[in-house]
């Protein structure tokens, strides 16, 4: 089977070569065919459909816009109108949204078509995709390994070419380390670039969409519509967006790159080392330089990540009371106990494990030792990539400190989960947008480094990473399974 | 320092869940693994340093004061558990 990129079934839309409903059938179908990977919440055929047909007589009248009639998926955290919006949890598995998220309303506004909604771990929490109501997803390149996480399941549907592109969402690199892990671009936004409306809220200062796809240049193409202010969101930056295919081809001559010596080495997987110096050679080969830089506080990424983190699901998530919507239940004896069971029951273990850490790093006593030394530490984390950012153009990192590991090898131990998130979590921290893309392999898993901007450079970090691919075919390989 | 089967409790009714016996000796265990995580930032000196609460240090943006949105309570109620003439049933609370 041939894959094609998003920006190739542009094309093909254009010359009438093929028509949405076709694409959408044919996608429809490759979602069915790889049922095992777990990566669909729902599959939305009837109403995909409807898009095709709606996107095909747009064309048909010579109102086609660049999107029109492209299928994609969006995480099952955007809230969708009529189409059940679950964010993998029990609590939600029974809500229908009554209302779109803006970024449900811009990419239908744009004619693109959604086949569903995909798996991810409950709430956004989880770095395997293994915290799922609906169960594990599946990585693609192995079946017995996890595709990471939280946007689990749009980064093994890329993966494995069911669908051409996904919409994630990062908190701490939950697009970035499921595409470093599944073999695909995964771009997480500056903190406000793209909106939260109708996004179900994680840790509402760190959380930001994205798209997740192929290559650079269709992350270029998605991020056009996904970008923008919103006036719903409080935190949206009111300021234009660029059109980011127009750099794409911007050659790297003179481009400085940062190296933090200390990422490397010790604690990073050799493949992974490998794969990134060979990487630098091709950079290099393109113009670019390379400068070392230093990130003193790194070390106090994970702790201050996991306290802030936390702290702003336990306030987000108070909402779940089983009054309002979600799950109720069932005979109450009093308010107490319909708050606490329903809460107990509907939600998993990392959500609660979360919620408790959160409620006590909030609580009285507690808040200045933790929160707010948090909040502290949060902006040395974020003054140090400032001070780098007076030398660099752009940082340049492993995304994961290891390949993809097996499903339940680390389910036991949050802690171990967590220092998984070592490279990509700062990012969040300082509101910085970052790209993953696939640079090698470690077996027969592939494997991502990542480029880190500083704010509102998602241009410069797209003609980089497009640059990269233009030289190198590592984002062409697909796994055995989609061929 | 360590947190104990008490605490976990009292937590645990903070954020109004109920946890069985055996998930609060767990989650004594991984909470207290947690927080000696978390342990290097009291190591940290930040005296000085101002908390950030907000990524770009943003502030929080105004809007005209006009109305925008309608009622949408019947909407916003068509999807909870139980209501009755526009109110949200709970348990009784009052005697």
């Amino acid at each position: 089977m041939t894959h094609y990129t998003l920006a190739d079934y542009q094309q093909q839309l254009a010359a009438k070569q093929i028509s949405s409903l076709e694409l959408t059938e044919f996608f429809l179908k490759q979602i069915k065919a790889q049922e095992q990977l777990n990566s669909f919440i729902t599959v939305c055929d009837d109403v995909a459909r409807e898009q095709a047909k709606q996107a095909d007589s747009q064309r048909a009248q010579g109102k086609a816009g660049p999107l029109t009639g492209l299928p994609f998926a969006h995480k099952d955290i955007f809230c969708t109108q009529g189409i059940k919006t679950s964010c993998a949890s029990k609590m939600l598995d029974n809500f229908i949204a009554p209302y779109n998220a803006t970024l449900v309303d811009k990419m239908a506004a744009a004619g693109m078509v959604m086949l569903g909604k995909t798996n991810m771990d409950e709430f956004a929490m989880g770095s395997s995709n293994e915290n799922s109501f609906y169960g594990a997803v599946k990585n693609p390149w192995d079946l017995d390994y996890v595709p990471g996480g939280s946007s689990g399941g749009s980064a093994a549907a890329v993966a494995a070419r069911i669908v051409p592109a996904a919409t994630g969402t990062d908190t701490g690199g939950s697009i970035r380390q499921p595409a470093a892990f599944c073999g695909i671009t995964g771009l997480k936004p500056t903190y406000g670039r793209t909106s939260r409306y109708g996004m179900i809220a994680f840790a509402s200062s760190l959380d930001q969409a994205g798209p997740m796809t192929q290559t650079a240049q269709d992350a270029a193409i998605l991020l056009n519509t996904m970008a923008g202010f919103d006036p719903r969101d409080s935190t949206s930056l009111d300021v234009p967006v660029p059109d980011y295919t127009a750099n794409l081809n911007d050659s790297l001559k003179g481009l400085r790159i940062g190296i933090v010596p200390g990422f490397f080495g010790n604690g990073l997987h050799a493949d992974i080392q490998a794969a990134i110096d060979n990487s630098k050679k091709v950079l290099e080969q393109l113009g670019a330089t390379f400068v070392e830089i230093d990130l003193p506080h790194h070390e106090l990424a994970i702790p201050t990540y996991y306290v802030i983190a936390s702290a702003e699901c336990s306030s987000n998530l108070a909402r779940y009371d089983g009054v309002r919507y979600g799950y109720r239940a069932a005979k109450p004896e009093n308010l107490l106990d319909l708050y606490q069971r329903s809460r107990s029951e509907a939600f998993g273990s990392e959500v609660k494990r979360r919620i408790m850490l959160g409620t006590y790093v909030l609580s009285s006593g507690y808040y200045d030792a933790y929160y707010i030394k948090a909040q502290k530490a949060r902006r040395l984390l974020s003054e140090d990539f400032q001070n780098a950012f007076k030398n660099v153009d752009v940082i340049l990192s492993p995304t994961t400190p290891d390949p993809a590991f097996k499903i339940a090898e680390k389910s036991n131990d949050p802690v171990k989960m967590y220092l998984s998130d070592i490279y990509t979590i700062a990012v969040n921290m300082a509101g910085l947008p970052a790209i993953n893309i696939p640079c090698g392999f470690s077996g027969k898993l592939p494997v991502g480094m990542q480029f880190i901007g500083n704010h509102l450079t998602e241009s410069k970090l797209l003609n980089i990473a497009h640059q990269f691919q233009q030289h190198t075919d590592h984002h062409q390989k697909a796994p055995e399974i989609s061929l | 320092m360590s947190i104990t089967k008490e605490e976990v409790g009292k937590i645990a009714h903070l954020a109004r869940l109920a946890l069985s016996e055996e998930e609060t000796l767990a989650y004594a265990t991984q909470l207290d693994n947690i927080v000696k995580l978390v342990t290097v930032l009291q190591n940290t000196n930040t005296d000085q340093i101002k908390p950030m609460a907000h990524p770009l240090d943003a502030k929080q943006r105004l809007r005209p004061d006009a109305i925008t949105e309608g009622n949408e309570r019947d909407m916003m109620q068509a999807i909870a558990p139980a209501t009755e003439m526009g109110l949200y049933l709970v348990p009784q609370v009052i005697e």
